[in-house]
C-alpha cells in the first residue's frame, strides 16, 4: 500500500496529493517514509544474501564464463586459448556425433513429451470421473515420477528391456519377437521414451488439480446446449485447462532435454548402441570431463541453452493464440 | 445428475430420493452407474498393475539366484535365496554398503537443511518485503527455473577445482545453502504470499522487525510448504547422479547412485543379482518416504506444479 501511495506523490498529481493529505496524514511524512523504504530495501537485500551469492556466483558469472570458454580451447590444465567461432563451426560442420546427438535428443523430447502429456491428461480425466478411490490411484501413478530419473530405475529398465527379459518375453508370447531393446540401435530410443512416459504421474497430478478447478456449471451449460462428450472436451476442458497444459508443456520439454542418468546407466556411459542414447547432456559430459575438451563442451552447453530458450520463447509467443486465462476476454 | 451431487448421504438414500422425485424408471440408470464404476475400477487397476510392475519385479528379483536372470523373466523366483543380500551387504571396491548409505544420508540431510533455510529466507524477501529491485530480481529468479543446469556445470567444476574442493562433499552441499534450486524459492513464495498481512502489520506496530516476523510468524504458518520442500530436497539429493559423478572420485566418498554404477559396470553380465538388489536397497528409503509423506508430496505437486 505505502509504495503505491509514494508513487502517486512522486508523480506530482496535485489533486491526488491533496486528497491523500487529507485522508492519510502519515503519507505526508516524507523523510520518515524514505527512511522506512530504505530500511525495507536493506532488509530485502539482507534476506536475499544467500540467494544473491548463489545467483551471481553459481549461475550468472558461470554462465558468462562458459560463454567465454565456448570460444576457446581449454583442458583445465593450461589456460584457455581464444579460437573464435571454431568450436561452433566444428559442431555444425565437422562433428557427426554431435549432429546425431542433437537429432536423437530432439526425437526423444518431441516424441516423449507430447505422449507423456496426452497420457497424463487422459488418466487425469479418468481419475476426475469419480472422487472415491481416486486418491489411491493418484498416489500409485505418481510414484514413478519421484524415482524415474534415478540410477536404480535405469538399472531396472535395463533388465526389463534386455533380451529374454520381462518385456521381450511377454512380447514373444504375443508372437512379437523383437529381442532385447537395450542392445538394439532401433529400439533403445523407444525404450528410453517409454521410460519417460512411465513418469507421467507428476504431470497427471497437476492436470487433475486443474480439472478440479473447472466450474461444473460450464459442463452443465454445455450439456444443456446439446454438446456431446467430445464437444464438451473441446469447448470446455481444453480451453479451461490450457494454462496448465502450457505450464506442463514448457517444463516437460525443458526437463526432457536434460535427461542424463538413465542414458548414462543404460549405455554404461558410452551413449551406445550406435550412439542412440548419446543424448546432448551425455555427449557434453563425455567431451568435457572424459576427453577434457572443456571449451568444446561449453559450446555444446550454449547450443543447448539457445535451443531451450528458443523453445520457451516460441511457447510464450504463441500462448496468446491458444492459452486461455480466466477473466481474460480476448 | 442428482446422483453425482456430493452429499454425505449413503447411496441407497440417494437412490430412494431419485425414485421419489423422478417418475422415470431409475433402476436402469443406477445399473449403468454401477457398470461404469466397475469398468472404471478395472481399467485403473490394470493400469496400476502395469505402471507398478517394474517396481514389484525389482522387489521380487532380489531373491532370484544369479543364474535365473535371463532365464526366468517372471515375477516369482524358482529357487528363492538371500544370497544377493549377503553379497551386497559386503559392499564393493573394498567399501562396505553402509558407507555408501551413510554418504548419501549426509548429503541428503545437508541438502534438506541448506535448501529449506536459504530458500525460506529468499522467499520471504520476495513475498513479504517491498524493496527497490524486487521486480527484476524476482523475474531473474523465475528465469533460472527454466535454465538448463548443464550450462553452468563446467564453470562450476572449474571453480570448485580451483578451491581444491573436488572429491569433497562441499561442491554438492554449498549450492544448497545458496538457494540455487529456484523451484523451492518459487514454491515458498507462493505460500508466503497467501498468508494474511494483518498479522505482520500488527507485529510491526508492536515493534517487531522482519527477522522476528519471519521467524515467529511466517515460518510457522508455512510449515506444510517447508515440509514439502524438505522431502523433495531429500529425494532429489538422494537420487542425484550427475553431481556426485562429477565431483566425487574416491569410492569411500561415493553416495549410493555412484556406487550402483560400480555394480553396473563391473558385473554387467555376471552379477545381475547383486546389481538388482543394491538398486532395490537404494530405492527403499525413497519409497518409504513416499508411502509416509505421499499426501505432502502429491499435494505439493498439485498446488505448485513441482515435478518429481
Amino acid at each position: 500500500m505505502s509504495t503505491t501511495a509514494t508513487r502517486v506523490i512522486v508523480t506530482g498529481d496535485k489533486r491526488r496529493k491533496a486528497l491523500l493529505r487529507t485522508r492519510r496524514p502519515e503519507n505526508l511524512d516524507r523523510p520518515g517514509q524514505r527512511a522506512r523504504s530504505r530500511r525495507e530495501t536493506l532488509a530485502g537485500y539482507g534476506f536475499l544474501v544467500p540467494w544473491l551469492i548463489g545467483f551471481f556466483g553459481l549461475t550468472i558469472i558461470p554462465m558468462v564464463y562458459s560463454l567465454y570458454l565456448s570460444f576457446t580451447r581449454y583442458n583445465i590444465f593450461q589456460p584457455p586459448s581464444w579460437i573464435g567461432l571454431d568450436n561452433y563451426i566444428r559442431l555444425f560442420t565437422n562433428d557427426p556425433q554431435f549432429i546425431q546427438s542433437a537429432q536423437i535428443t530432439l526425437v526423444y523430447v518431441l516424441v516423449g513429451t507430447p505422449i507423456t502429456l496426452a497420457a497424463a491428461l487422459v488418466v487425469a480425466m479418468l481419475l476426475n470421473f469419480r472422487d472415491k478411490g481416486s486418491g489411491f490411484f493418484r498416489s500409485a501413478f505418481y510414484a514413478p515420477s519421484l524415482i524415474g530419473g534415478s540410477v536404480s530405475v535405469a538399472i531396472v529398465w535395463r533388465a526389463m528391456f534386455a533380451g529374454d527379459g520381462p518385456v521381450d518375453s511377454s512380447l514373444s508370447f504375443f508372437g512379437l519377437d523383437l529381442g532385447g531393446w537395450i542392445g538394439n540401435p532401433d529400439l533403445v530410443l523407444p525404450a528410453m521414451i517409454v521410460l519417460s512416459i512411465w513418469q507421467f504421474g507428476a504431470t497427471m497430478v497437476i492436470f487433475l488439480a486443474g480439472l478440479k478447478q473447472i466450474p461444473k456449471e460450464l459442463y452443465e451449460a454445455a450439456e444443456m446446449d446439446g454438446a456431446n462428450a467430445w464437444h464438451r472436451f473441446r469447448a470446455v476442458t481444453l480451453p479451461m485447462l490450457s494454462p496448465v497444459i502450457f505450464f506442463n508443456l514448457l517444463l516437460g520439454l525443458i526437463g526432457a532435454f536434460q535427461v542424463f542418468a538413465s542414458a548414462y546407466i543404460i549405455s554404461n556411459g558410452s551413449g551406445g548402441p550406435a550412439g542412440m542414447t548419446n543424448f546432448i547432456t551425455l555427449y557434453l559430459y563425455k567431451r568435457g570431463f572424459a576427453d577434457g575438451q572443456m571449451g568444446y563442451a561449453a559450446a555444446i552447453a550454449w547450443v543447448l541453452l539457445v535451443v531451450v530458450a528458443v523453445i520457451a520463447f516460441v511457447l510464450f509467443r504463441t500462448q496468446r493464440s491458444w492459452v486461455h486465462y480466466a477473466g481474460d476476454n480476448r | 445428475m442428482s446422483l453425482n451431487a456430493p452429499t454425505s448421504q449413503s447411496a441407497t438414500d440417494l437412490t430412494f430420493a431419485v425414485q421419489q422425485t423422478t417418475p422415470l424408471p431409475p433402476r436402469r440408470k443406477v445399473h449403468r452407474k454401477t457398470w461404469q464404476t466397475a469398468l472404471w475400477l478395472i481399467g485403473l487397476i490394470a493400469l496400476t498393475a502395469i505402471v507398478l510392475y517394474p517396481l514389484v519385479w525389482l522387489a521380487f528379483s532380489t531373491f532370484k539366484p544369479n543364474g535365473e536372470f535371463g532365464q526366468n523373466p517372471g515375477l516369482i523366483p524358482n529357487s528363492p535365496t538371500f544370497d544377493n543380500y549377503t553379497k551386497v551387504l559386503e559392499g564393493i571396491a573394498g567399501v562396505p554398503l553402509w558407507k555408501f548409505f551413510w554418504n548419501s544420508l549426509i548429503l541428503a540431510v545437508a541438502a534438506v537443511v541448506g535448501t529449506v533455510l536459504s530458500s525460506a529466507l529468499a522467499a520471504y524477501a520476495f513475498a513479504r518485503i517491498q524493496f527497490k529491485g524486487l521486480g527484476i530480481l524476482f523475474a531473474a529468479m523465475i528465469g533460472t527455473l527454466l535454465l538448463p543446469f548443464h550450462v553452468v556445470i563446467i564453470p562450476q567444476y572449474i571453480l570448485f577445482n580451483n578451491f581444491g574442493l573436488v572429491d569433497t562433499f562441499w561442491p554438492l552441499i554449498l549450492p544448497k545453502f545458496l538457494a540455487t534450486e529456484a523451484f523451492f524459492v518459487f514454491l515458498l513464495v507462493q505460500f508466503m504470499r497467501q498468508m494474511p498481512r494483518d498479522m505482520d502489520e500488527a507485529a510491526r506496530i508492536d515493534g517487531a522487525g522482519h527477522v522476528r516476523i519471519f521467524w515467529a510468524i511466517i515460518l510457522p504458518l508455512v510449515k506444510p510448504a517447508l515440509i514439502t520442500c524438505a522431502i523433495f530436497a531429500f529425494i532429489w539429493s538422494w537420487n542425484d547422479f550427475l553431481g556426485p559423478l562429477l565431483y566425487l572420485t574416491s569410492p569411500e566418498n561415493y553416495p549410493l547412485p555412484i556406487a550402483l554404477r560400480l555394480y553396473n559396470d563391473q558385473s554387467s553380465t555376471s552379477d545381475y543379482g547383486a546389481t538388482v538388489t543394491a538398486s532395490f536397497l537404494a530405492l527403499l528409503p525413497v519409497l518409504i518416504f513416499f508411502l509416509v509423506f505421499q499426501r505432502f508430496l502429491v499435494d505439493g505437486v498439485a498446488t505448485q506444479g513441482l515435478k518429481g
